[in-house]
């Protein structure tokens, strides 16, 4: 370990932002590859949200959870046998073009520069914006899973209301855990299994995840839970705390009391830290969010940073752990190190993998409620900016997101767009009738999330091991 | 309604506007105060309605509660310790008027 001097950086090979999959994978490939690797991470505990909890897990929360969450735990294992620094609670709030990092840990600050940066910050949650969605007591279904893998609390008599394998998932583990939901209201609009059967051939090479699928569904079903589909005009009602939901089913209209709604509509990459680095972002049509424009080892348009995971696009778990191993090769390899697996072996496994996914996009790519709300629709959830008054903005002149924030702070409050984001683009690109990639995203700049001035002042030197 | 399945360890006790709430080890105090059935955490910025816990995973900004007197603090993203004074949000701050 060298000797650190006070206000001096530390010196890294590689830093790796996330713990899920792909950062765990990608810093255990690169640290035995003979790099020095950071791996930094906002959470408590290693697994990001997929894996999330995944060294405390019990033997009653396992059986629940299922075999495809404990399968983290090796990757988890494999990490802590590394020589690996990982920095938990860690929040990078950004990173300058000389490659350094700021790090904001227990109240303190600290920086790293870094030879090379792996994103690996996965995935959030695709935006449901319907009327009531901000009343307290709607959550995402994501957080009701987070709820159960992390604090063993689970939300009797809840609604679902979405669609997507993670609600099913989520549904199925609610009844595994004894408290059901209470109905689930599918989005999934009528004709899609239809725009999906063309890639049924495909999805077939990747039959396990329709296996499991329906097998979710199956048990969902057997455990008699109300499942009302192609549900439109969905709102929620409720003064202060959510109290129903009112939908359309079938040409009828139904309201289910709950006051606890979760939302979901798939997940998507979480463009943060590539938006701040300027790197280049395509709209991908298929999956319905932009992604970093990447070569095939995971390298973006900006020297020294590679992404790998679900930031990358859409791929699940097992991909992106796949992901992490090839990109840290492909910078072992560039750093003149002798790369210890094989790189085609790894790619076979990726493809074999993903072979499922253009048939889920074609399946559950989102209802056109949640790509154009009604205009009464808050998007805009911290500033309270209505799907109206962004068509407003639009036709008084505000040609893409950023001048459209300029006009009504969407995108201004905490969350800095993190939630609106690719909804507010798409009312933007609807209303103009122009693409996704010439209305564009919003511009995102430091800090990533805000930090108090005291941290800032309080500057701490990182202790990284060296190689 | 919550319910937690499972007890892992010694409860751990903090307050939420001086009401004592008893979490788990490892609980975050969004997931403490969900399982106590507190739902409401602040009052929006903008229309002072109530808000909650949405995301847990430090993406929405929803959860921002004052947490031993330090504003704007994701609930979902700190640790409950023992004794932690927790308060919620309510509104935007007071901008302090200029005397003339």
């Amino acid at each position: 370990m060298t000797q650190l001097s006070p206000m001096q950086p530390t010196k890294v090979d590689v830093a790796v932002i996330g713990a899920g999959p792909a950062g765990m994978a990608a810093a255990v490939t690169a640290s035995k590859a003979g790099l020095s690797v950071a791996l930094l991470d906002e959470g408590q505990s290693l697994g990001g949200q997929i894996y999330r909890n995944i060294e405390h897990g019990t033997p009653f929360r396992d059986g629940i959870l299922g075999p495809d969450y404990v399968a983290g735990r090796s990757l988890a294992e494999s990490l802590r046998a590394s020589d690996v620094t990982y920095l938990p609670r860690t929040s990078v709030w950004n990173i300058s073009t000389d490659n350094m990092l700021d790090l904001s840990r227990d109240g303190s600050s600290s920086q790293l520069i870094a030879d090379k940066i792996i994103v690996a910050t996965g995935a959030v949650e695709r935006p449901s914006p319907m009327p009531g969605w901000t009343l307290a007591g709607v959550t995402t279904v994501g957080a009701l899973q987070i709820l159960l893998k992390a604090s063993g609390v689970v939300q009797e008599d809840a609604v679902l209301v979405g669609s997507g394998p993670l609600m099913w998932l989520v549904a199925a583990q609610m009844i595994s855990a004894g408290t059901p939901p209470k109905a689930i209201v599918e989005t999934t609009p009528k004709g899609r299994m239809a725009q999906a059967m063309p890639h049924i051939l495909k999805a077939l090479k990747g039959h396990r995840y329709l296996t499991k699928g329906l097998s979710m569904m199956r048990q969902v079903r057997g455990a008699g839970v109300p499942i009302y589909n192609a549900a439109t005009d969905i709102r929620i009602n409720g003064h202060e705390i959510a109290e129903s939901v009112t939908f359309v089913s079938k040409g009828k209209e139904h309201t289910i009391r709950s006051s606890h709604i979760a939302l979901h509509q798939g997940v998507v990459p979480n463009q943060q830290v590539t938006r701040l680095l300027r790197c280049d972002h395509k709209w991908d049509a298929s999956q319905h969010c932009f992604r970093p424009v990447l070569d095939g080892q995971g390298k973006t348009s900006v020297p020294d940073v590679y992404v790998a995971g679900d930031g990358a696009g859409i791929g699940g778990a097992k991909s992106a752990a796949l992901m992490g191993r090839l990109v840290a090769l492909a910078i072992a390899q560039e750093k003149g190190k002798a790369a210890p697996e094989r790189v085609y072996r790894l790619q076979a496994a990726l493809a074999s993998d993903g072979a499922v996914r253009p048939f889920l996009e074609a399946m559950y790519a989102p209802a056109p409620q949640f790509v154009k709300p009604a205009k009464e629709t808050i998007v805009c959830r911290c500033e309270e900016v209505t799907a109206g008054a962004i068509e407003d903005a639009v036709d008084l002149g505000a040609p893409g997101p950023n001048q459209v924030k300029s006009f009504l702070r969407s995108g201004m409050g905490p969350c800095q767009g993190r939630v609106c984001g690719l909804v507010v683009s798409s009312i933007i690109a609807e209303r103009r009738k122009a693409s996704m990639d010439e209305t564009g995203y919003y511009r995102i700049r430091p800090p990533l999330k805000p930090i108090p001035l005291s941290e800032l002042a309080n500057f701490q030197p990182l202790e990284v091991a060296q190689k | 309604m919550a319910k937690r399945i499972e007890n892992t360890g010694e409860p751990v006790q903090f307050t939420f506007d001086g009401q004592t709430v008893m979490a788990q080890p490892g609980d975050t105090v969004a997931a403490a105060l969900t399982a106590a059935g507190i739902d409401i955490l602040r009052s929006s910025v903008v229309s002072g309605s109530p808000r909650g816990v949405f995301c847990m995973m430090g993406t929405c900004f929803d959860c921002l509660v004052e947490v031993d007197g330090v504003p704007n603090r994701q609930a979902c993203q700190i640790p409950v310790t023992e004794g932690l004074t927790v308060c919620s949000q309510q509104g935007a701050p007071d901008v302090l008027e200029a005397s003339a």
